[in-house]
């Protein structure tokens, strides 16, 4: 399974890409693997006020409904409108076009509460 | 983890797979993913592990008598060889269980249960044995596992794997030889077998329609799939839809409940409420905005809570969300005057948010092909 170096990652299993003080958050391989066909995506509304660990999004499968968990607090920019006519994006491209929405990054301090590759991929083998 | 694991559980191991908990048993949830699997039903044939499924004998000399105070539907009319769908109902007239009546002969039948209500069957059934003396009810379903093969794909795949005989069977037909029982039913909408075996006989079995049907598109199918095969199909699952506490004419299965029958147990309390009109009914629904209605979600109309979901899903056929749930039968359109107020809109409440439904006939999918 992949885990991008450049990114950083929740135990919730989102990553984060940093940018000009804002993130992209969307959900690792890992976790899109675990619940196969995303069938719908529930998006924030732009300008939305995020506290991080809290949840902000939902995925549904087929078989039930996961929320994602905001990474950092802060406002969001922009969302993956894509995502509305292919939820299945998350499951065929969980980095790139799978994206999911943006964060405006408030205290750029929470960034050290993260996870990097490494330490994600490591959680993931403790949990099997 | 002190889950009942099936004979074929290693089989689902080495296959890769996913399992999930059941009613105590350890079952695959899937293998490749919920939606090819339920396509492969769809379009060529699934095999099922459903040995979790209960299975209790009434033998006897008066077992058809006793089964008939027990049911509502009449296993009098039924002819040996062929099944019936039956609700096993309480005084009250809700629902104890969902079951499959097998009649073998007046003096032995085979009931078919939900796993979730094995005991509970069990022990109703002896409950209300006092009358049926010299009777044996045998619960036999540690003994007996059970597959399935279900979709377009079966009746061949039947054929090459155990001969025309079994697979001409008609519909809701069974026969049974060595211990094996094979029975043409189903519960994924799709035409298909049903073969109980005893339980250590069931992954030869199993290899052996993996074997023969591969081929000819069978792969095996989880209970994810199960279940959207069966939602399509509008058939209900016991716990979800139905349970003891609502009764066959709310739950849209009246069809079960034969009220010329002499004597029932439910009979007086379902005479009642059919006087008197059902409150709730069980509907189909299709939600019209993006979003996907899951079991206990609320149903709208101005404003107000008319109803519930009890199951609901993505349905992989139509590509759109389709639920069933209980809807007040004041908002049903049968019960509305020609010329009244224009039908109500309806909405599933989900995470807060109310998104526009609408009212569709069950089931949502029809096989397409010819049924036997």
């Amino acid at each position: 399974m992949e885990f991008p170096q450049e990114l950083y990652y929740t135990e919730t299993h989102e990553w984060l890409r940093v940018k000009d003080g804002e993130v992209e958050v969307g959900i690792t391989s890992y976790a899109q693997e675990q619940l196969r066909d995303v069938v719908f995506v529930e998006l924030p509304r732009i300008g939305k006020k995020v506290k991080a660990k809290q949840p902000c999004a939902v995925i549904e499968s087929v078989k039930a409904a996961f929320d994602i968990y905001a990474p950092l607090s802060g406002d969001i920019l922009s969302i993956n409108k894509e995502l509305e006519g292919q939820p299945e994006l998350i499951n065929k491209d969980p980095y790139g076009r799978g994206w999911m929405f943006t964060i405006k990054i408030e205290n750029s301090g929470e960034l050290q509460n993260l996870l990097n590759a490494q330490a994600y991929a490591s959680k993931i083998k403790e949990a099997h | 983890m002190n889950n009942i694991k099936t004979s074929l559980y290693e089989i689902h191991r080495k296959l890769g797979a996913r399992f999930t908990e059941f009613h105590g048993f350890e079952l695959p949830l899937e293998y490749t993913s919920i939606m090819e699997e339920h396509q492969t039903v769809r379009k060529a044939a699934g095999l099922f592990d459903l040995s979790h499924m209960g299975e209790i004998e009434v033998r006897g000399k008066d077992a058809l008598k006793f089964i008939q105070r027990l049911i509502p539907n009449d296993a009098e009319k039924l002819a040996d060889g062929k099944v019936l769908y039956t609700p096993l109902c309480n005084p009250k007239g809700g629902i104890v269980d969902d079951i499959i009546v097998y009649r073998f002969s007046k003096e032995r039948l085979l009931l078919v249960v939900n796993a979730s209500n094995i005991q509970k069957d069990f022990q109703w059934i002896e409950n209300n044995a006092a009358s049926f003396s010299g009777g044996k009810v045998i619960n036999r379903s540690q003994e007996l596992g059970m597959v399935a093969i279900q979709g377009p794909a079966s009746q061949r795949i039947m054929e090459e794997a155990a001969g025309k005989e079994k697979a001409n069977l008609p519909h809701h037909g069974f026969i049974e030889q060595e211990g094996t029982i094979i029975s043409r039913t189903g519960y994924t909408g799709e035409d298909g077998f049903e073969v109980y075996a005893p339980d250590n006989r069931c992954p030869e079995l199993w290899e052996r329609f993996i074997n023969v049907g591969q081929p000819q598109g069978l792969r095996p199918v989880g209970l994810g799939a199960r279940d959207t095969l069966r939602l399509e199909a509008g058939l209900l699952l016991y716990g979800n839809d139905i349970d003891d506490n609502t009764t066959p004419l709310e739950a849209g299965i009246a069809w079960t409940v034969k009220f010329y029958k002499e004597d029932f147990v439910g009979k007086e309390a379902l005479l009642a409420q059919q006087a008197s009109g059902v409150k709730k009914r069980l509907v189909g629904l299709e939600l019209l905005e993006r979003g996907i209605a899951r079991t206990g979600h609320s149903i709208l109309a101005d404003s107000r809570k008319i109803g519930y979901v009890t199951s609901g899903t993505f349905s992989p056929s139509l590509q759109k969300p389709i639920a069933m749930g209980y809807v007040e039968t004041d908002f049903l359109p049968e019960k509305r005057q020609a010329g009244a107020e224009p039908e109500k809109e309806l909405f599933v409440e989900i995470r807060g948010r109310q998104l526009k439904a609408r009212l569709v006939g069950l089931p949502f999918y029809k096989q397409c092909s010819r049924r036997l």
